[in-house]
């Protein structure tokens, strides 16, 4: 994008909450079943059937109300959403219109600067609000038609919507990091975005920097991931500066994202938008929440992410990045604090959670939340072994990766493969000699004060010892050698 | 006395007196349907077959048949709302109210007709063709619930249950001459009534006497954890009104409704029947129900935006009918046109205009603001009496044809009954009379939420006191 334009950007999350049943019947609310299996002539909007609201999805509502910072509406009111669609089995979506569970809160979002430096931004958050998800149409192998499966049909969502705060796509994707956390803390929702209990629709706008008036918003849907939300808005912000640029007028629209093609494409203009005639839902009458009520949920809030960012670079003295990494996800954050629990060096854990740990995980495709392989008492073992000189970090390396593989401990393979660091000084000094005596160029090196080339003969010693030699010890050993040899 | 002309209390003590001929109930009343259900038209469908037995559950309606207008869903029973939209929907759940009779011993007998959606004052909309009223074939029955009412006049029903969004059941109760109770909203669940209009919508009995009416109201009323609008509020043994004098009982009569289009014969009628319950000892005075002259505009914003929203579900997807078509479009537009008739389209049209974008305002929140004016010109009178007393219609049965090509004159037929829903109070129709040409009349009793004791009591008195609900109409 051109420096002379600015772009503004907010998004709405439709999160779905982690109820046992369905929010307006008792209808199980799991993903994964069999297609029409948790249905019954309430979602399935059967005539004469009615909705009853399921208060723990008001509850989880106004949990994430409280954890934004939102007012909370002591009036809950449900509308109706018309519009017809073979998904929506009542031909409405009950939702809240203008009287939303939260409204008016904010989220803090972590920015990482060039120099490697955390900013703070808050994000505004105009409002959250209940409403119920619709069926999913399968149109794949059906001939002559599609099919509708209900089970999703009265999954509790909950929508969020960002003020137009956000002004660039790493923003937007720290934005949906910070969310989703909160919401992981909260335990209301699985935030699994390729399962849909987390999906994202951006609105877009560029305009002169500076300038006031917003220029002509676009919305962009179906993204599937952080990833694509990013590269989506970044799309769509490079094409509403090249139509500014040549001139071309940008029209107000909705867009969908084709992931494969790398770019938005039209799907509705404003003119087709839907009246979705709004108006208060008669079967559900309005009803008071106490104050009581939600200081009481206010004070079962667990500890956030914010909080707990705080108290991690306080009280394991770690970077504000390796506390941000680590707390961004619950279950890496409730990993490292497993490790130390199990006494491990809250650095050292740190670094390795954030390398090896991750790089494994990743390359099995496994998951931090549920790791047999590598409990955390066995990753505190290993960096145990690490600091008391036992093994080295090298050797440590390989180490994890047999740990995971094998799910044996630390000392375990240790013992077995005979890996204990070589400290006997005696021994390091003979092999130092020998590796003096057949490289009197490195050493002489050394010695005319080329300082680096002193990692050649370490390794020559490493690869003597098999890399049980303690790196430390053979520097300071050749050192004092080549020194004395003046 | 054959058996098809007991009332719902008559039936309870031969059944007591004779406990194995519970069958014969329900056979002569098929018996009697093969007789004159084809001048009638009162059911869409009935256990001819007699596979409804419901005689083993021991209760206060065991072994008892009852008729079920057809917007209340029956389970494994058709339920059709007289429309042929649904044709063919066979629900998987039994209504709340059914459930209930069932426990009670109940037999669910038959399917009543209908206005198609209850859309109508007449029983001319359904797609079966016109229910007639059994006082005079020429004559119509009222609607909606104008099946259920001819049927309990008739005789090919004991008992029968009808809803009332506007009147629905009190209007067709009058023409037909039997007793049509609306109860107070929330008072009976709604769960399984197919919605018209949610904010308004209550079933209800119709019955030839005011104490069968009590009897099916003990049955039904209660709150239900499957309808968050049903109130939790006790409910009274209604039979213990009946035998309650009126001495010293305030009744009003509004001025609002004694004026000009009330017919003089109702007029004359229902004055009379005023005298009987003074005689009896009721203390009468006049009372103002001041924004009662707008209760019918507010009802066509209201009840019309309401059912334009209850009835997108039906659009050929999941169940009724659905015209096939390779595209989606064609297919909502042509079940649409073909299954909804000319009555549902036009309150369809009216609903979804007053709730569009930019009519909100002027309509359909300006209507709810009368309706609470509405309301609370019935708080004003119940603190000066304790039931309002006036015409259930402003005139006796109208000739079948006579109003179908006139929607505003057949939405006057509702001008006395349509303010009881919008402002949730019970009403009841009791008859009173009977017209020179010999078509009835009838009165209504409207007291203030959960005070249906109220009306029983007054209703039961003045049945007592006068003979109209022993005439039978001549088949």
């Amino acid at each position: 994008m051109s420096d002379q334009y600015e772009s503004v950007i907010g998004l709405e999350v439709h999160v779905q909450l982690k109820t046992e049943s369905k929010i307006f019947c008792s209808c199980p609310a799991q993903f994964g079943a069999e297609p029409n299996q948790n249905t019954c002539p309430v979602c399935l909007g059967l005539p004469g059937s009615l909705p009853v609201l399921n208060e723990r999805a008001l509850e989880l509502a106004m949990k994430v109300g409280l954890a934004l910072g939102c007012r909370i509406s002591d009036r809950i009111k449900f509308d109706r959403k018309n519009y017809f669609y073979p998904d929506l089995p009542k031909a409405y979506q009950i939702s809240q219109y203008d009287m939303p569970v939260s409204s008016k809160g904010h989220l803090a979002i972590e920015l990482k600067s060039d120099a490697g430096t955390l900013a703070e931004k808050r994000i505004g958050i105009t409002r959250a609000h209940l409403e119920e998800d619709a069926g999913k149409l399968l149109h794949e192998g059906v001939r002559d038609g599609s099919w509708v499966d209900y089970n999703r049909a009265g999954i509790p969502l909950l929508e969020i919507v960002s003020e137009p705060d956000l002004r660039s796509p790493e923003e937007a994707f720290q934005y949906l990091v910070s969310l989703k956390a909160i919401l992981q803390y909260l335990g209301v929702s699985d935030c699994n975005m390729e399962e849909g209990s987390l999906r994202c629709d951006a609105n877009v706008s560029i305009r002169q920097k500076g300038a006031a008036p917003f220029g002509t918003k676009v919305e962009i849907k179906n993204m599937n991931s952080f990833r694509a939300v990013h590269k989506a808005i970044a799309y769509e912000i490079k094409r509403q500066s090249e139509a500014l640029e040549t001139g071309t007028r940008i029209v107000q629209e909705t867009r969908l994202w084709n992931e494969s093609k790398g770019e938005t494409f039209t799907m509705r203009s404003k003119e087709e938008a839907h009246d979705y005639r709004y108006f208060p839902e008669p079967d559900l009458v309005p009803f008071s929440v106490s104050s009581d009520q939600i200081e009481a949920l206010r004070k079962s809030l667990p500890e956030l992410p914010q909080a707990r960012f705080e108290r991690f670079r306080k009280q394991y003295g770690i970077s504000d990045y390796d506390a941000y990494v680590l707390v961004a996800e619950k279950a890496l954050a409730d990993y490292f604090e497993a490790c130390t629990r199990e006494g491990a060096n809250p650095k050292l854990a740190s670094n390795w959670i954030q390398s090896e740990l991750l790089a494994l995980i990743n390359l099995k495709k496994h998951s931090i939340k549920n790791l047999p392989n590598l409990p955390p008492k066995h990753l505190a073992g290993l960096i145990r072994l690490i600091e008391n000189g036992t093994i080295s970090g090298k050797i440590a390396k390989d180490v994890i990766v047999e740990m995971y593989d094998t799910k044996k401990s630390a000392e375990e393979i240790v013992k077995e493969k005979g890996l204990i660091q070589v400290t006997d000084t005696k021994l390091l000094e003979e092999v130092a000699d020998r590796v003096i005596q057949a490289n009197p160029k490195v050493a002489a090196e050394v010695r005319s004060g080329k300082a680096q080339a002193i990692g050649f003969l370490v390794g020559q010693v490493m690869k003597e010892t098999q890399g049980k030699a303690n790196p430390k010890m053979i520097n300071e050993i050749l050192t004092k050698k080549i020194t004395s040899q003046k | 006395m054959e058996l098809y002309e007991l009332t719902l209390k008559q039936a309870q003590e031969f059944l007591a007196k004779n406990p194995n001929r519970k069958d014969e109930l329900t056979k002569t009343l098929a018996d009697r349907i093969k007789q004159v259900d084809s001048k009638l038209n009162t059911y869409i469908n009935f256990d001819s077959k007699h596979a409804q037995k419901n005689g083993d559950v021991k209760g206060p309606l065991s072994g008892i048949p009852v008729s079920i207008k057809d917007n209340i869903v029956t389970r494994d029973w058709e339920t059709t709302c007289a429309s042929k939209i649904l044709k063919g929907f066979v629900p998987p759940y039994d209504a709340t109210v059914i459930r209930k009779l069932r426990e009670a011993g109940a037999v669910i007998f038959g399917k009543c007709n209908m206005d198609e959606f209850a859309f109508g004052s007449s029983c001319e909309t359904s797609c079966f063709g016109p229910t007639r009223n059994p006082w005079n074939l020429d004559f119509v029955p009222g609607g909606s619930s104008g099946g259920s009412a001819a049927a309990v006049a008739g005789r090919t029903a004991i008992a029968a249950l009808g809803s009332d969004t506007g009147g629905s059941i009190r209007q067709p109760a009058s023409f037909c001459g039997v007793v049509g109770l609306k109860p107070t909203y929330g008072r009976v669940s709604r769960y399984g009534l197919v919605a018209f209009g949610s904010s308004l919508d209550q079933i209800g009995p119709i019955t030839r006497t005011v104490e069968d009416s009590a009897i099916l109201l003990n049955v039904l009323a209660g709150h239900d954890e499957k309808d968050s609008t049903s109130a939790n509020v006790p409910v009274p043994d209604y039979t213990s009104f009946l035998t309650k004098s009126v001495k010293g009982l305030k009744i009003g009569l509004p001025k609002e409704y004694f004026v000009k289009g009330l017919d003089p014969e109702v007029e004359k009628a229902v004055k009379q029947a005023t005298s009987v319950l003074q005689d009896l000892g009721a203390s009468v005075t006049e009372i103002s129900l001041p924004h009662m002259k707008y209760a019918i505009a507010v009802y066509y914003v209201v009840a019309v935006a309401e059912a334009s929203s209850n009835l997108g579900r039906f659009d050929g997807v999941e169940y009724g009918f659905r015209h096939e078509s390779s595209n989606l479009r064609d297919m909502y537009f042509e079940t649409r046109n073909q299954g909804f008739g000319a009555e549902a389209k036009r309150r369809i049209l009216l609903g979804t205009f007053v709730l569009s974008a930019g009519y909100y305002d002027a309509y359909y929140l300006k209507g709810l603001k009368v309706r609470t004016l509405i309301k609370q010109d019935f708080d004003q009178a119940f603190q000066k009496v304790a039931l309002v007393l006036g015409p259930t219609a402003p005139t006796p049965p109208f000739r079948i044809g006579e109003k179908m090509s006139d929607p505003l004159s057949m939405y006057l037929s509702d001008i006395y009954t349509i303010s009881a829903n919008l402002a949730g109070v019970p009403a009841m129709n009791v008859p009173c009379g009977f017209s020179a040409a010999g078509l009835p009349i009838g009165m209504q009793l409207t007291a203030k939420p959960f005070d249906e004791g109220t009306i029983f009591r007054a209703g039961s008195a003045y049945e007592s006191a006068t003979k109209w609900h022993e005439k039978v109409p001549k088949l």
